[in-house]
């Protein structure tokens, strides 16, 4: 599952580290920015990051092009990941926050599937077999970390009386 | 002969003149002195020697100053004289003739005569010692004998006296320099009661305002170089003034413009045209309010505001937002640029170099990369680009 991690374009192009003025042209950046992160967190299997720690890490901060994302821009991207659901500050300061690459009910919706599809409706599953179990192992529901299954199975059993 | 004093010979308040005799000789002691030939004035406090030939020469006495006087009586060859014995002088007397003197008398000798008759009077007033009773100011009064404290405080106020008079003239100076402001204040003072009158009537919204009194306060305002304020805003209007410099602004800009492809500073056009004027020169002020007018006075010339505030002059012909797109093509042909860059390659001032990059920016040919290396502009990828 490891694949190398492929950056897009936008990551090798200077003005991409710049909050662009145009409003028009600063909605498709963003657009990107909030792509590359959830991919990004995705691969390195990364769920939740301090403001700190985005700074520093490659993900804004590209030493070969000498250019970073201003900590202002950073707190931008982060709001639009928010007001999209893909990020949850984890305190009252801002300093530290969750990011989910699929979102609670985009999860729930694939258990749900996967549940409909095993012919396993009505029975009771930990979460525990839900993540790691061989069953799914294939199967998107994979990189599901824990506090995200959670969520998950909420939206999910909402959806389709699925037992807590 | 050194108790005397320089004095201006006029009298002070107080005092009043005796007797007065012309043809009057001073010796000091015994000896003739160059004061040959005075008048001799007896006032209550003073006696008083003015030179005959040169007025400015005045010197006197004070009475207090005398011990006794005694007749001489006239001889052959010699005039009727007085001798008039004298106490030491006071250690702070004021300036006279002589330093310093051997002698504690002086003779006045009458030449013309009429010794007989200031004698009589000069007894008189030392014996009714008027001068005693009519106090003038103090540094006429001295002591009989040194007395250190009073006669210090003579001398200081004689001083204070004199300062006191310099700046009474200095005033004088001073409000004779200032007469013409004074008249100026008065014309001010008309010109308040009237921008009042016309305000107090604008604000209680009664009573038209006379044309008399409009065409008053408008040549009152231009005269100060106010354009009528009411209108200063509004293109297309403005003083005559100004739609006649438009006009000629759109004479002399013409060639320049065509020159600098089209487009120029408003500094710029104010360097050139008062290069050219020489004389009479533009107001800044005068400038804009003329260019303000180009428009609509349908000239080919027109005033134009960048976002950022920067002003220029642009020919009607010249269709910026086309020069945005040869802008473009530069910037992508050299993958990026900055203003001074760009302005060198085009041949443009930097300053306008830059406002036509901004402006692509604005249109979305452009984004841009600021950083510490500076502001770059490249074409806009994220528009073009998946």
């Amino acid at each position: 599952m490891a694949m190398s991690f492929e950056w897009p374009w936008q990551y090798r192009f200077p003005p991409f580290f710049t909050l662009q003025p145009n409003v028009d042209t600063r909605q498709k950046q963003l657009a990107a920015w909030c792509s590359l992160v959830l991919s990004f967190c995705r691969l390195h299997k990364q769920s939740s990051m301090t403001v700190m720690e985005a700074q520093e890490s490659p993900l804004f901060n590209n030493v070969k092009l000498q250019r970073k994302l201003p900590v202002e821009s950073i707190q931008v991207v982060l709001e639009e990941l928010r007001k999209k659901g893909n990020l949850e500050w984890l305190d009252k300061n801002k300093s530290s926050f969750l990011i989910m690459w699929r979102r609670p009910e985009e999860w729930g919706k694939l258990i749900y599937q996967w549940v409909s599809r095993s012919g396993q409706n009505n029975s009771v599953f930990t979460l525990y077999e839900l993540t790691n179990g061989e069953d799914t192992e294939d199967e998107a529901l994979q990189p599901c970390p824990a506090h995200h299954s959670r969520w998950a199975k909420l939206e999910a059993s909402s959806e389709s009386k699925l037992p807590d | 002969m050194d108790r005397f004093v320089w004095t201006s010979g006029l009298l002070e308040i107080n005092e009043t003149l005796v007797i007065q005799q012309r043809g009057v000789r001073i010796y000091d002691g015994e000896e003739k002195i160059k004061f040959d030939a005075g008048t001799l004035l007896l006032s209550t406090h003073r006696l008083i020697w003015r030179d005959q030939k040169n007025h400015e020469c005045c010197m006197a006495i004070l009475l207090s100053q005398i011990v006794f006087i005694e007749e001489q009586a006239a001889g052959i060859g010699k005039s009727a004289k007085i001798v008039v014995h004298l106490h030491p002088p006071p250690s702070n007397k004021e300036p006279g003739p002589f330093q310093s003197s051997k002698n504690s008398y002086i003779k006045l000798s009458f030449k013309e005569h009429g010794q007989i008759e200031f004698y009589r009077r000069l007894s008189e007033e030392m014996t009714q010692r008027r001068w005693e009773n009519m106090p003038v100011s103090q540094s006429l009064q001295t002591n009989r004998g040194p007395q250190p404290g009073r006669i210090r405080a003579v001398g200081i106020v004689g001083i204070e006296r004199k300062l006191e008079e310099k700046r009474k003239e200095t005033d004088k100076n001073i409000s004779e320099a200032f007469e013409d402001l004074s008249k100026l204040m008065v014309k001010a003072k008309e010109m308040v009661e009237l921008s009042k009158s016309i305000a107090n009537k604008i604000k209680d919204k009664q009573g038209d305002i006379t044309e008399d009194e409009t065409i008053r306060f408008k040549s009152y305002l231009l005269s100060m170089g106010i354009a009528n304020p009411v209108t200063r805003e509004t293109y297309g209007s403005g003083t005559q003034y100004h739609m006649q410099l438009a006009k000629q602004l759109a004479g002399i800009l013409q060639g320049p413009l065509e020159e600098r492809g089209g487009i120029m500073s408003l500094t710029e056009v104010y360097c050139l045209v008062n290069r050219a004027r020489g004389m009479e020169l533009l107001s800044p002020e005068d400038l804009v309010n003329a260019c303000k007018m180009l428009e609509a006075l349908k000239l080919p010339l027109r005033l134009r505001v960048f976002d950022s505030g920067v002003m220029v002059i642009e020919l009607q012909s010249h269709k910026e937002e086309e020069m945005v797109a040869s802008a473009l093509e530069t910037v992508s042909e050299k993958g990026s640029l900055t203003s001074e860059e760009f302005a060198k390659l085009v041949g443009m001032s930097v300053l306008l170099a830059k406002e036509r990059l901004l402006l692509a920016e604005k249109m979305g040919h452009l984004c841009r990369d600021d950083s510490v290396e500076g502001l770059r502009f490249y074409p806009n990828l994220f528009m073009t680009q998946s």
